[in-house]
């Protein structure tokens, strides 16, 4: 890994066709960054860590695919492993919403949230897309991925890349893995596996995710959303305004009618009037 | 769902929970009854002061428990003050991002708050509860037109404050909440119709306020039919997501049950009144105009009608924040 410089773009390209689900980035990960071990959970699978949250920055997702009858082996297809990871989107939702400005984008071009900054609001859990960060019960704050910021600032390469055995992924400036993630899709293509797949490589998913990925199936498959599905929350806002102006148009006009209907019959009586003037100490008080 | 085009969502729920519940429920109430309170001032009769004044107390009131539920829901409720000053090293200032309804609604929230304040203690000195000098004096200032600037401004602010938390919801990529525009509006015409209910309800302790009652019972079924309409436009927006589900599935669908009895009276005396106040089905026993007198001063109320009916229409609203922010959670 040649040097680190700020004011690069860096990031990951995670290729899923060579994980071999070892979990060595996870540990990798907690043991750098201090997050605590999880339970062993043996369930049906081999997944014990769940999905990324405060204590899981990286998680490798099993994904069973496994047919009825044999297709022969290889190609990837029954075990869809992935190491997933914050994706540092270059229209981060999170960000988008954060209302403290404890979300950053760094100098390495990565998306951080500074822990001191950060109040729990949880605006950030609602809006990333890809259910990446959940708040620490003992610090209270909104926690994922780092990038390990730290340890680029002093010139090494995030912990999980340095962890992987298979270099499924791979960490270095955007530019340069883009690059070599374009070839590697083409060279699988060759090979005769066409179900491989950039996800995130360009600018058609969140304008681009610096840690992006080679997919063996649909994003779906992943609990990745799509091209259509890849959506801001700021999307909302002129709707649900817009919305809330109309109602609140129809609200005073309906205030008004409500106003009005009292008072016409009221003024149709004679004795209306008193209605006007009811003899009410208070509000003469008010004009004095 | 069958339809090809439903939204996906990978997400996380924020946990936002009963502080959450309770600061939509408040936030509606004291931004609508700050609203109704000024459309009496500004349109009403002599007769409708009371009611106004009886409004900006329950704004104010209802206002001050916000920003503790809203701090207490924090997960560093002592940094509650970094929502409105941005501590990043290098970067510290004050913050407000337009796009992000949650950093406008605290400001909205302060500005609000101001206007309350001086609404609160407006109707006190004229209501000869405060007597400083002084304090009169400030409140002639608000006699003419700057008072009139001042409630309708706050007015504004309280539609927002009412409103704003649906879009709230609804920037985000949650399911139901991310699928709709409707949940600003939709908020806010409960709010309302939660405040007329309230107003009609604390009418018991205002005799004075009495004049007021066929206004409110009125604006009520109005505002309970601009709810119910924009709960068919929410319900039309989540068809093609494929969220309706999700939004009304067992058990969610007994607090829309709730909300839907909250509706009720509302609807049901317009069926059956329409905007008459005849005396059947209606939530106070009140009075025609021309009576008026007369009947303030003395007649009994039924306690199951003035009570039960404001309190029905009350849990609706509270049933129908608590359906939308649970049903996803
Ligand atoms: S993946 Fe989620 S947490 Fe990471 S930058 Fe994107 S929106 Fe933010």
């Amino acid at each position: 890994m040649a040097q680190i410089t700020p004011g690069q773009a860096y990031g990951f390209f995670t290729d899923t066709s060579v994980c071999i689900g070892c979990k060595a980035c996870e540990v990798a990960c907690k043991t750098w960054n201090e997050l605590p071990a999880n339970e062993p959970v043996f369930g049906d699978g081999y997944d014990n860590t769940g999905r990324l949250d405060a204590q899981n920055w990286r998680h490798v997702q099993f994904i069973d695919n496994v047919p009825d009858k044999s297709l022969g082996t290889g190609q990837g297809k029954a075990w869809l492993m992935m190491s997933d990871v914050c994706k540092h989107c270059q229209h981060a939702s999170c960000m988008d919403v954060c209302p403290t400005g404890a979300i950053i984008r760094t100098e390495f071009d990565s998306v951080y949230i500074q822990p001191d900054v950060c109040n729990g609001c949880r605006n950030c859990i609602a809006a990333c897309p890809y259910d990446v960060i959940s708040q620490d019960e003992d610090k209270g704050v909104a926690q994922k991925c780092t990038l390990c910021y730290d340890r680029l600032q002093g010139g090494m390469e995030p912990a999980c890349a340095k962890a992987c055995p298979t270099e499924s992924i791979q960490f270095g400036p955007v530019e340069e893995l883009q690059r070599a993630a374009r070839q590697r899709v083409t060279d699988l293509h060759e090979q005769g596996v066409p179900e491989a797949r950039l996800y995130g490589d360009d600018s058609s998913i969140y304008g681009g995710l610096n840690a992006f990925f080679l997919l063996m199936d649909e994003p779906e498959a992943y609990h990745l959303p799509n091209k259509e599905n890849a959506v801001r929350p700021g999307r909302n806002n002129a709707g649900g305004y817009l919305g809330a102006l109309g109602t609140a148009v129809l609200a005073v006009l309906g205030g008004l009618i409500a106003l009005r209907r009292r008072r016409e019959p009221a003024a149709e009586t004679p004795s209306g009037a008193d209605t006007t003037s009811p003899p009410s100490p208070e509000t003469e008080a008010g004009e004095d | 769902m069958l339809l090809a085009d439903e939204a996906q969502h990978f997400v996380r729920a924020p946990d936002w929970t009963w502080y959450i519940l309770f600061y939509f429920f408040l936030a509606g109430l004291s931004g609508g009854s700050y609203v109704i309170a000024t459309l009496f001032r500004l349109r009403g009769g002599r007769s409708d002061e009371p009611a106004a004044r009886l409004g900006y107390y329950v704004a104010f009131l209802a206002l001050l428990l916000c920003p503790i539920l809203l701090t207490l829901d924090l997960g560093k409720p002592l940094r509650f003050w970094h929502m409105m000053w941005n501590t990043t090293p290098g970067d510290a200032g004050l913050t407000l991002k337009y796009w992000s309804p949650m950093s406008v609604g605290v400001w909205a929230l302060v500005v609000f708050g101001a206007f309350a304040t001086v609404s609160f203690v407006e109707a006190l000195v004229r209501d000869q509860k405060i007597r400083l000098p002084l304090a009169r004096r400030a409140v002639r200032l608000l006699d003419g037109t700057l008072g009139k600037v001042v409630i309708t401004v706050g007015a504004v602010f309280g539609l927002f404050i009412a409103g704003y938390t649906g879009v709230l919801l609804a920037v985000s990529n949650q399911p139901v909440w991310s699928d709709t525009w409707a949940l600003g509006g939709l908020f806010l015409a409960s709010g309302l119709s939660g405040s007329a209910a309230l107003l009609l309800f604390l009418l018991r302790y205002r005799p004075e306020a009495e004049a007021s009652a066929d206004t409110l019972i009125i604006s009520e079924r109005l505002y309970a039919l601009l709810e119910l309409a924009l709960i068919v436009v929410f319900v039309l927006t989540l068809i093609p997501a494929g969220a309706l589900g999700i939004a009304f599935g067992f058990p969610w669908i007994l607090l829309w049950l709730v909300a839907f009895a909250g509706l009720a009276p509302g609807i049901g005396g317009l069926l059956t009144a329409r905007l008459a106040v005849t005396g059947e089905g209606v939530a106070v026993p009140v009075h025609s105009g021309s009576v008026a007198t007369s009947v303030a001063t003395s007649r009994p109320k039924s306690v199951a009608t003035s009570v039960a009916i404001p309190g029905l229409v009350l849990l609706g609203v509270l049933a129908l924040r608590a359906a939308v922010i649970f049903s996803i959670q």
